[in-house]
């Protein structure tokens, strides 16, 4: 099956993100979000270990250590960056003072539920920032292959894996579609112009509402 | 008035067993290392202080600063959100081996129950964990049409914390985002012991860009170029009991 790579998700995600727009990115995958901005617009990136206005990594070499993002990489700053302590920190994420968080996902629910943090009982439990970043932005988006490497739905009725969240998101990129989640329901948006709304629901853990036109979701080669 | 100590072993001479201590940083940005190096030499002449409680945002990264606490035995039980790093294998060792007790807490409510604890706030609400295995037995409340999980106070006995300058009444700023934690355990510890890259008179810091008032610092003490956890990490280094 066609499906978009993770930059093309990234970049579908990016379209998304309004000029001035206050974002969080995850860890790890969302963070590519970053890379596809479109040109015009900036958006000003927070990373909860205190800074907002952070720009990508400098050269190897070059890393300055007490200028890290969440994942404890290197960063640089951009003009009309600011430092602040974690209170102050995760009061914009819980506070309602982000647009925008984007997180990967485990599995995402129909009622909006987020499973992301933890993959059962074994090894060290690990939670971050992952559970009060689904609180308060404005949007809770997820970023995601639409299955699993072992081809089962990553979009579910009701998640198996420890939530991080509940009822948090707001709306799906995956590598095949865009679908947004409303009243408890996945509702359709865009589809892969090839891609048949029945192999779609397929692949799908839960009904997909089609209340109106399904635009075609295209995305250019990045 | 002046909190300077002479130096580093006289900083945390005072720490003892069972004391619960938060220690500043996220990662190693931030992360106070020599005052946690000396805390290790006093245990290694003294066999003190031991059975810590140590609240930090990680679980230490290679075999240096609080990694190298833990290896050492000192620490009993772990208060953080994200006990893993590029290397956490002295802590995923001694989880695993049942050889210390760990307390997970979302970034945020962490953040929060140690600025509550310095603020004299005893519980609160947030959104945070709602509905997840993390709330378990904490009560819950709704406000306003949503639901909240009441999450307690953190305090400690001792809080270490780098800062980049102190004058000698304890005001202090911090370099870039080494910032994150250490205000507020300053605030949130009976006893703040800060290490900062300079120590000026009273006056020699602008009033305007103070962000730690001194009234929450205890100690300071002077460690020029203070060494950073990635630079040890990448350098292989590890300080250890038998170093």
């Amino acid at each position: 099956m066609e499906k978009l790579s993770n930059n093309q998700i990234a970049w579908r995600a990016a379209q998304d993100i309004a000029d001035g727009a206050y974002v969080n990115l995850g860890i790890g995958f969302p963070e590519k979000v970053a890379q596809f901005q479109p040109d015009g617009r900036e958006a000003i990136f927070h990373t909860e270990n205190g800074l907002l206005g952070f720009g990508q990594a400098p050269e190897a070499g070059s890393e300055d250590w007490d200028l890290i993002n969440a994942g404890k990489k290197a960063v640089t700053l951009k003009p009309g960056a600011a430092f602040f302590h974690h209170a102050d920190s995760f009061a914009m994420v819980r506070g309602s003072h982000l647009d925008v968080a984007i997180l990967g996902a485990y599995e995402v629910a129909e009622n909006g539920d987020l499973a992301n943090w933890s993959t059962g009982p074994k090894g060290v439990p690990a939670v971050g920032g992952a559970m009060d970043l689904v609180h308060g932005a404005k949007r809770v988006a997820v970023i995601t292959d639409h299955v699993t490497k072992k081809g089962q739905p990553k979009l579910v009725k009701r998640c198996s894996l420890p939530l991080t969240g509940v009822g948090c998101v707001t709306r799906v990129y995956t590598s095949l579609a865009v679908i947004d989640i409303e009243n408890g329901r996945f509702v359709l948006r865009e589809k892969l112009p090839g891609l048949s709304l029945e192999d779609l629901q397929a692949v799908t853990g839960a009904e997909l509402l089609v209340p109106g036109a399904v635009a075609d979701l295209v995305v250019p080669e990045v | 008035m002046d909190k300077t100590v002479s130096d580093l072993a006289t900083a945390v001479a005072g720490i003892e067993d069972g004391m619960t201590v938060m220690i500043g940083g996220f990662g190693g940005s931030g992360s106070p290392i020599e005052l946690i190096h000396a805390l290790i030499d006093r245990y290694r002449e003294t066999g003190h202080p031991k059975d810590l409680v140590v609240i930090n945002n990680n679980a230490g990264n290679g075999h240096v600063g609080l990694a190298a606490l833990i290896e050492a035995g000192m620490v009993h039980k772990l208060i953080c959100s994200f006990p893993r790093s590029a290397d956490p294998v002295v802590f995923t060792e001694m989880y695993l081996a049942g050889g210390i007790e760990l307390e997970l807490v979302p970034q945020g409510t962490l953040a929060e129950r140690i600025r509550a604890g310095g603020a004299g706030i005893p519980a609160f609400y947030t959104p945070s964990s709602y509905g997840t295995d993390l709330a378990k037995d904490k009560p819950v409340a709704e406000f306003d049409g949503r639901m909240y999980v009441q999450e307690r106070w953190l305090k400690a006995d001792v809080a270490l914390v780098k800062a980049d300058t102190a004058d000698t009444f304890g005001n202090l700023t911090y370099r870039m985002a080494a910032r994150n934690f250490n205000p507020l355990m300053c605030m949130a510890a009976s006893e703040a012991i800060v290490q900062a890259s300079r120590i000026v008179d009273a006056g020699g810091i602008d009033p305007e860009v103070v962000v730690t008032p001194g009234i929450f610092v205890q100690k300071v003490v002077e460690v020029a170029d203070p060494l950073q956890e990635e630079d040890l990490n990448r350098a292989n280094a590890a300080y250890s009991l038998e170093a």
